[in-house]
């Protein structure tokens, strides 16, 4: 497949993204705005696990700390919610930064280990700071109003918002992947001893990337925030995290794509499965889990990949 | 001080099942280098199939022992079926498989028994026994004596039989065990068929306080990573010892640090695994980890 061809079946699936709401009803709407705000949460834990090679079972501490940032922002001090996307990315960033340092110290295991108490002890956190967070009562927030005059309904406008920020966010993950910086995430996972001798800073990339990686998941989680119009600490357990994990790996480890794929998957999947029974859409999530490390570790992008690459090969055969 | 005596006492109850929780983490992590995160799902599976026996009218004992008989060869199938395939896969690809293995047990659990919270029986008296100015719950006293029955169980079964011996050379040198004609393959799904087992022991132990439900032990399966971080992750003594400090310390912190209360109890969990990680992460009896580069 060549360059060229891949950008124009970007440039499709874009156009094809902003024509959706001119054909879906407003709860798929709402569901599509969903899967962008997962796509930008997932691409951030696959910089982390799946790039970088540092398993992270607790990301949605840093979605549950992006989208209390935008909810207590609104709330408690009426900023205006644009703002609040950026501080609840800058807090994030912060934050795993921090987290990232004694997870320098941890390998494999433990840091899965740390991060899924991480995961668990979040709600409860959350509940303690009543003052802050509204207990479990959460806090209800209303949908901001388009800007500029503009004559659509709240959920469009954040929609077209959540896209934009989508495409900005992915085009600045894959530029960073696939330079310089993105070869030393990529051989501190691959090799850690090799590339400290080539010259890489393993202790300040790991920690930068899960600094990235958590700022990618708050913003995320501060979108989620506006979305819903609702934040309460039960919706941040630990399942939450496991969706996350969930979506990389059905997705595409280390594979940008495989976010948008992942997010498709974790949104609309259970979706289906509950038409069976409530329990069913977890049981289907385990089973996806096994089956995909079994027979596609590389996820639904890698597979896809793998599928484009053979045709493209035999149709160069015959040409040749 | 009479309070600091009983929550001790109670902390110590509790202890005896994270300690249990956490001692078959570590005979799976000695005899596999697998975490199993779905350790304390399946205890929970197992107590939920003592509650069906004995909803069927058995006795306590009988459901007691033939739960364990069932988790050995759950324990067994899981190995076999689940986790063999990925042995030697790299770690992200078996904490998948076993977070996989979580959610399953967890929903089928909830789809088979409902969410709803159901009593279970203890086989200890209600009436608490006193001594001095100190009550004891009966429940808490024969837990603890029945994690020490399993402790000592363990320690005979890998000190004194052939089959402990060979699982232990299994474990520590597999090439030579195999060498030695031991099969190394059926020694880990033992290994997992006797954690299954003490999970259960473990479920049904804690069922009679927490009430049974499927989510009951996510909170005690990061008890008991506590625990097992603390005792080290590669020695089963210390994971006890873990366990039963790790109890003591939630429940004074609980009743005399008065800003953290009940409400953060998972949270000192949490602290306790980052601070010691962080400080010792071989553990108070562990052995650092060597890799040869």
């Amino acid at each position: 497949m060549t360059a060229r061809a891949s950008r124009i079946g970007l440039l499709v699936v874009l156009a094809a993204t902003v024509a959706v709401p001119l054909v879906v009803s407003n709860f798929r709407l709402f569901q599509f705005t969903q899967v962008a705000i997962y796509a930008i949460a997932l691409l951030g834990l696959n910089m982390l696990t799946g790039y970088n090679g540092q398993i992270s079972l607790g990301h949605g501490a840093f979605y549950a700390v992006g989208a209390y940032t935008t909810a207590i922002m609104i709330d408690q001090w009426q900023v205006p919610y644009p703002l609040t996307i950026i501080a609840a990315g800058v807090l994030c960033l912060i934050v795993g930064f921090l987290f990232g340092i004694p997870a320098l110290r941890l390998e494999g295991l433990y840091l899965a280990l740390a991060t899924f108490a991480l995961a668990l002890a979040v709600p409860q956190i959350l509940k303690y700071f009543e003052h802050w967070t509204g207990g479990s009562q959460g806090i209800v927030l209303s949908k901001p109003n388009p800007p500029w005059g503009l004559k659509i309904s709240p959920d469009l406008w954040l929609y077209y918002l959540t896209l934009a920020i989508l495409v900005v966010l992915f085009v600045l993950a894959h530029n960073l992947l696939a330079g310089r910086t993105g070869r030393a995430v990529v051989a501190i996972r691959d090799n850690p001893i090799a590339a400290g001798a080539m010259g890489v800073n393993t202790a300040l990339y790991k920690s930068l990337t899960f600094g990235v990686s958590a700022a990618y998941t708050g913003v995320a989680g501060a979108l989620s925030a506006l979305v819903i119009a609702f934040v309460a600490p039960d919706a941040f357990n630990v399942f939450l995290s496991i969706t996350f994990l969930v979506g990389i790996v059905i997705g595409g480890l280390a594979s940008i794509s495989g976010a948008v794929f992942g997010a498709l998957f974790v949104q609309f999947v259970p979706n289906w499965a509950q038409d069976i029974s409530k329990a069913a859409p977890w049981a289907i999530y385990g089973v996806f889990l096994i089956l995909f490390m079994y027979v596609m570790p590389r996820g639904i992008a890698g597979g896809l990949w793998l599928i484009l690459a053979r045709a493209s090969r035999r149709g160069t055969a015959r040409r040749a | 001080m009479e309070i600091l005596f009983q929550q001790i006492v109670s902390g110590l109850a509790t202890g005896g099942i994270y300690g249990s929780v956490a001692l078959a983490l570590v005979m799976i992590y000695q005899a596999t280098d697998v975490v199993n995160y779905a350790q304390g799902e399946m205890a929970m599976f197992s107590t939920y199939l003592a509650w069906t026996m004995m909803n069927a009218g058995l006795p306590y004992w009988v459901a007691f022992f033939g739960t364990l008989v069932v988790s050995f060869i759950g324990g067994v199938l899981i190995e076999r079926i689940v986790i063999r395939p990925v042995e030697r896969a790299p770690i992200l690809t078996i904490v998948i498989v076993c977070i996989g293995l979580l959610v399953i047990l967890n929903s089928v659990a909830g789809w088979i028994y409902s969410y709803i919270q159901k009593p279970f029986p203890s086989p200890f008296p209600p009436r608490p026994i006193v001594l001095g100015n100190v009550v004891f719950g009966a429940h808490d006293i024969g837990a603890i004596v029945v994690t020490l029955i399993v402790l000592a169980f363990l320690y005979a079964f890998f000190r004194f039989t052939t089959l402990g011996l060979a699982m232990r050379a299994a474990a520590q040198n597999p090439a030579s065990s195999r060498l030695c004609g031991i099969r190394v393959g059926w020694m880990l799904a033992i290994g997992w068929g006797l954690a299954a087992m003490v999970g259960a022991v473990a479920g049904m132990m804690v069922a009679p306080i927490v009430f049974l439900d499927p989510n009951m032990m996510a909170g005690i399966l990061i008890y008991a990573f506590a625990s097992a971080t603390l005792g080290g992750f590669t020695s089963p003594g210390g994971a006890v010892i873990g366990g039963l400090i790790v109890g003591v310390i939630e429940n004074i912190v609980g009743t005399y640090v008065h800003f953290i209360g009940t409400e953060l109890k998972l949270t000192v969990a949490l602290a306790l695994i980052l601070v010691v990680l962080v400080f010792k992460p071989s553990g108070l009896f562990g052995r650092a980890a060597v890799h040869r580069v």
